[in-house]
């Protein structure tokens, strides 16, 4: 059908496209999320970005979200998709909690569904456009995966998605150990996402840090970072090659 | 040549075909069915860029844009420029009035905000045809939810039906949204629905193609806790800067003003806006200018 699309305007009624929704390309996108497991919990970073192709159009955006009394999600991708996962979410806490048997679902089973979730749209071509992050903590185990769009999942002691991948998860392979405090957790975070605010174009300077432990979510008020500037060789770059940059 | 007869002969049965019979019909053949020449004489035409599959079709579209400048199978759209403000007390919501086809000014004095219940209206862009049937249809649910609820809708709730229509058709529709009102219970809201039916809450949205030229200006003009008046200002001078140097936005500026006491539609023309860079006072005629006593002389 490839060979239609490209003349016919996107909205075509005609073929297949008509009856399934299929996601062919985000609109509004959040970028980065960084998480890791720290001595009391998961600690999860990410900016309050959405950005519409290459403008930075919304700035306060939450991007990380609690679910139920032992999970955090956050998400990177298309805003509109996150938001209706959040309510796939609800229904799902909603019918657990209606069992009413003392028992509740924690961050590994939220994080399955997800991927189940994901993996079957992928399979139909009509993913959902986000890299999620699911963290938690349930009866002392803590918990971190991520899943991505095309389904792939996994759990780690450290995760990034977006850029987050390429520029965050070095520095936390070698910086990260077992027992962090919260300071050294955040400091770390904060020096991930500094990286990511000098180095991704849709990074805005506004982040929230959530906190999850055992006894339950908080997130932060937005807040900025200070960036630094003054190296020498940022002052005159060109002034032993003129004309270049 | 025999392989010709064959092309001809595919092109006439094409006529009837299903799905594609339409494009056949309408003269369009797909670039396997063109010989060789014909393919060639194509890319001739657009300096040697590929025409894609339904070539003839372009080509064909190339010279009658040559001949009267217009793309006739252009949707109409909205290039617009929409806002919605919220102020101490309400909201206020502008819009430019041009519907374009291409480059044709179809409607130069259209209505972008519409109703969708008594406290509630929505500016419309992109797609025009998109965005009132959605419109449509959320007031016909509103309509309803309204008379079992027993009391006026909230803002919260026009704004998630529409995005629920727009989520669910993501893939079909073009175009944003942005609604306003004043309900009992939060006072006055706006809520912005671009494409792809991203619901967000914000105090202030712009939206439209004009709503490029904005960001920078309301970066630095907005206030939290403005007057209505100030807000309304604020609305018209944003409107008529975008309409300044957006293309696709023009004609009057519309604002409604919604708050507990009601609602008020305003209109100012061009000529009640004030001029913006290298703009010139609107004259009625080169004489006026001609006859008119001299400029004053410099004072030294």
């Amino acid at each position: 059908m490839d060979f239609m699309a490209s003349k016919q305007p996107e909205n075509s009624l005609l073929g297949p496209e008509a009856d399934s929704q299929r996601t062919l390309y985000p609109y509004v996108t959040g970028t980065s999320v960084v998480a890791l497991k720290y001595k009391d919990g998961i600690l999860m970073a990410a900016d309050m970005g959405g950005s519409y192709g290459s403008t930075l159009r919304y700035k306060n955006v939450e991007r990380m979200k609690a679910i139920g009394k032992h999970s955090l999600l956050g998400a990177s991708g298309e805003i509109s998709d996150f938001q209706e996962i959040l309510r796939y979410l609800d229904d799902l806490i909603l019918y657990d909690n209606m069992w009413d048997d003392g028992n509740s679902l924690g961050p590994k089973e939220v994080h399955n569904y997800l991927t189940r979730v994901m993996y079957n749209r992928r399979n139909k071509f009509n993913p959902l456009w986000n890299s999620l992050v699911l963290g938690g903590i349930k009866n002392g185990q803590k918990y971190l995966g991520t899943v991505s769009m095309i389904g792939v999942n996994f759990e780690d002691d450290h995760v990034a998605t977006g850029f987050g991948n390429h520029l965050a998860r070095p520095i936390l392979r070698q910086e990260w150990h077992e027992n962090l405090s919260f300071e050294d957790g955040v400091k770390l975070l904060e020096k991930c996402m500094r990286v990511l605010l000098y180095r991704d174009r849709s990074a805005i300077n506004k982040l929230q840090i959530a906190k999850i432990t055992e006894e339950g979510m908080t997130i932060s008020q937005p807040y900025s970072l200070k960036t630094y500037w003054e190296f020498s060789a940022f002052e005159n770059p060109t002034q032993g090659a003129v004309g270049s940059w | 040549m025999h392989v010709r007869k064959i092309i001809r002969e595919i092109r006439k049965v094409g006529r009837y075909l299903g799905n594609y019979g339409k494009f056949y019909r309408e003269g369009k053949t797909p670039i396997v069915l063109l010989t060789k020449e014909e393919n060639l004489r194509n890319k001739s035409v657009r300096s040697g860029k590929d025409l894609g599959f339904w070539g003839r079709q372009e080509q064909r579209q190339i010279r009658t844009k040559m001949d009267l400048n217009m793309d006739l199978n252009a949707p109409h759209s909205m290039g617009t420029t929409i806002i919605g403000v919220t102020y101490n007390g309400g909201v206020v919501l502008g819009a430019d009035s041009r519907t374009s086809t291409g480059m044709y000014v179809a409607n130069r004095a259209s209505d972008k905000i519409t109703q969708l219940t008594d406290n509630v209206y929505v500016c419309r862009s992109g797609s025009a045809a998109d965005s009132q049937l959605v419109s449509d249809y959320v007031r016909y649910f509103l309509h309803q939810h309204t008379i079992q609820l027993g009391q006026p809708a909230t803002v919260k709730v026009a704004a998630n039906l529409i995005r629920l229509i727009s989520y669910n058709n993501k893939n079909m529709l073009e175009t944003g949204l942005i609604v306003g009102g004043w309900d009992k219970y939060e006072g006055g809201k706006i809520y912005g629905i671009p494409l792809g039916g991203t619901l967000i809450e914000q105090p202030f949205a712009i939206g439209g193609s004009g709503s490029s030229y904005l960001y920078g200006f309301f970066d630095q003009a907005w206030k939290e806790g403005m007057t209505k008046d100030e807000a309304e200002q604020l609305v018209v001078k944003a409107v008529s800067l975008a309409i300044a140097r957006d293309g696709a936005s023009g004609g009057v500026v519309r604002t409604v003003v919604i708050n507990s006491e009601g609602v008020t539609r305003n209109f100012y023309p061009g000529d009640t806006l004030q001029l913006w860079h290298e703009e010139l006072e609107p004259q009625n005629s080169l004489l006026d200018i001609l006859n008119s006593p001299s400029p004053e002389p410099m004072n030294i």
